[in-house]
């Protein structure tokens, strides 16, 4: 038993040591697998897998990206995973992702940080996608504006009555804390101060519908690709006198909807190789239809 | 040992860490857990808070129910029905904690909500609830195997000597059976508290302190599966991660010596 532990405790710290010598940065590419496989794309090395990681508004749009990038160069390999944008920032600066998928910009904070592992992270705009407010399929509201939005999710106004709806408490349903949308809302609709602490965190854009499905006085944002029939997408109104606008491609487009934003992705440095073909694919024609595909608004 | 004690040393070592941006006092005092604001607060009650509440709900459900199981199997129970519930109890602790938590999300909080009539399902009792099935097959099996390894003589002499069967277990076999009962019970509750998965998808995980167990709640072990994904390697908010292990490992330490303290001591007036 006690050898067992001790053999244990060897291999433990051997790996540790290990991890802490092989500080790999995406950014050196060391080829000595000798096998670079040539093709039409003269010559680039798709023997590396490349992982994609972050935000889930993004990740239905990055595995549609993945699938047809695959079936054009079959050789090559990525892996597209979401777990939220903070997710994704964090794994590119710890040098566990190649591309970071994110529905927030990063902050200066992040910059930093990946300054320090030596490696600059480069953005790209690749879409432009609008949050849609939710509520129960029974809820009677019509219209909320900015202001309201705010005064409801810092906890201000804590009963649907007080918006002319009804008497039920307002039970808030947010992203949590690692998820683009949950930063990006917090700072365009909340202003950056803080959500009411009665709000409930959930995992992800999915749990939120679920949620609202089932609560009457719940009230919610999600991605504009997650909105469906099941529950109730309301107009936002800029101010009091202004028309209540539904999110959609051309309110979006146009710049009538107020709550949208750009989404974004990053490199560990100028791409090249794999990376490079594929984030020119997912700026060409082929990429920008899927972005429009899966309902988000393309940039060309 | 080795194995434990470098466990204990990489979670302190970042741990610690956290301490050079953060005061003590903040971060076990502080009544806000606000990890990525602008303005940074990392205080660790409401998470406590959370933890305890869900933990204690798990315990008030699953304790009464898992004891009596266990007797009523040992004790009660004819051979076909014992294999019969042996078996659902093996097949609860089977089920992925993560299907559990699907469940619960789409149905027991939906039961939950009309149940109290509130504005949402998904409360610290949701958790309990699931948490307590969860702890349910480990204090079933241990506490049912201390009453099963009692000698015979015990059962015997006490009916011999014209007690009733209820009698027989109430006064002599939980007593006599009381340290591995307790252990069981000990070892579900270290099993409550350490629950992650399924307490993130029904709790709620609003970080704010509560004792009324029909309010959402936000568990230690949720925050740091939810939160470390987004964390920089050594930042901040990835130390406080490893602040708020250190302290639920203590809690569950404690848990576990007291448990060690109890069933000592039972022995000792057992002799």
């Amino acid at each position: 038993m006690k050898k067992i532990a001790l053999l244990l405790a060897l291999v433990m710290a051997a790996s540790v040591a290990l991890i802490g010598c092989g500080k790999d940065t995406p950014t050196n590419k060391d080829n000595n697998s000798g096998s670079v496989e040539q093709n039409e794309n003269n010559g680039v090395d798709f023997s590396k897998l490349v992982e994609i990681k972050g935000s889930d508004t993004m990740v239905n749009l990055g595995q549609l990206w993945a699938e047809q990038f695959m079936d054009k160069n079959p050789e090559a390999q990525l892996a597209v995973t979401g777990g939220g944008s903070g997710t994704g920032i964090a794994a590119i600066i710890n040098g566990t992702a190649d591309i970071a998928q994110s529905s927030r910009q990063i902050k200066d904070k992040e910059m930093e940080e990946a300054k320090a592992n030596s490696f600059e992270l480069k953005e790209f705009v690749v879409g432009r996608d609008g949050i849609a407010i939710a509520v129960n399929k029974d809820n009677p509201i019509e219209a909320l504006t900015l202001e309201q939005l705010k005064d409801i999710f810092t906890g201000k106004i804590t009963n649907w009555k007080e918006i002319d709806g009804n008497d039920e408490k307002i039970v808030i349903m947010s992203r949590e804390s690692n998820s683009g949308t949950y930063v990006f809302f917090k700072e365009f609709v909340l202003k950056d101060e803080e959500y009411a602490t009665s709000a409930l965190l959930m995992p992800s854009n999915q749990a939120i519908v679920e949620g609202l499905k089932q609560d009457t006085s719940g009230i919610g944002y999600i991605g504009l690709a997650y909105a469906n029939d099941e529950i109730k997408v309301i107009p936002v109104k800029k101010d009091d006198n202004s028309e209540g606008v539904m999110p959609s491609l051309e309110t979006i487009n146009a710049g009538d909807y107020p709550v949208s934003r750009p989404l974004f992705l990053y490199t560990a440095g100028d791409p090249d190789g794999v990376v490079k073909l594929y984030m020119d694919f997912i700026m060409g024609q082929e990429g920008q239809g899927i972005v429009e595909e899966i309902g988000f608004i393309p940039v060309k | 040992m080795v194995i434990v004690l470098l466990i204990f040393f990489f979670l302190f070592r970042s741990g610690i860490a956290l301490f050079k941006d953060i005061s003590l006092k903040d971060f076990l005092f502080g009544k806000n857990w606000f990890p990525v604001s602008s303005n940074p607060q990392y205080g660790i009650l409401p998470l406590v808070a959370g933890s305890l509440l869900v933990t204690a709900g798990a315990i008030i459900i699953s304790v009464p129910i898992g004891v009596g199981c266990a007797i009523y199997i040992s004790q009660v129970a004819g051979p076909k029905t014992r294999t019969g519930l042996k078996i659902i109890i093996e097949f609860l602790s089977a089920i992925p904690s993560v299907v559990l938590g699907f469940l619960g999300m789409v149905v027991l909080s939906m039961l939950v909500k009309n149940a109290f009539s509130l504005s949402t399902g998904f409360t610290a009792l949701t958790g309990s609830i699931l948490v307590s099935l969860m702890a349910l097959p480990t204090i079933v099996s241990i506490a049912d195997d201390a009453i099963n390894a009692l000698p015979k003589e015990y059962n015997e002499a006490s009916l011999a000597l014209g007690a009733t069967k209820w009698e027989t277990i109430r006064y002599v076999l939980v007593p006599a059976a009381s340290s591995g009962i307790i252990a069981g019970i000990m070892l579900g509750i270290g099993r409550a508290i350490g629950e992650t998965m399924t307490v993130m998808m029904v709790t709620g995980n609003a970080a704010k302190i509560t004792g009324n167990i029909l309010s959402p709640a936000r568990t230690m072990t949720a925050t740091i599966a939810a939160e470390m994904g987004d964390t920089v390697r050594n930042g901040t908010h990835y130390n406080a991660l490893f602040a708020v292990g250190i302290v639920l490992l203590l809690m569950s330490t404690a848990i576990n010596i007291i448990a060690d303290y109890v069933v000592s001591r039972s022995k000792k007036e057992a002799q």
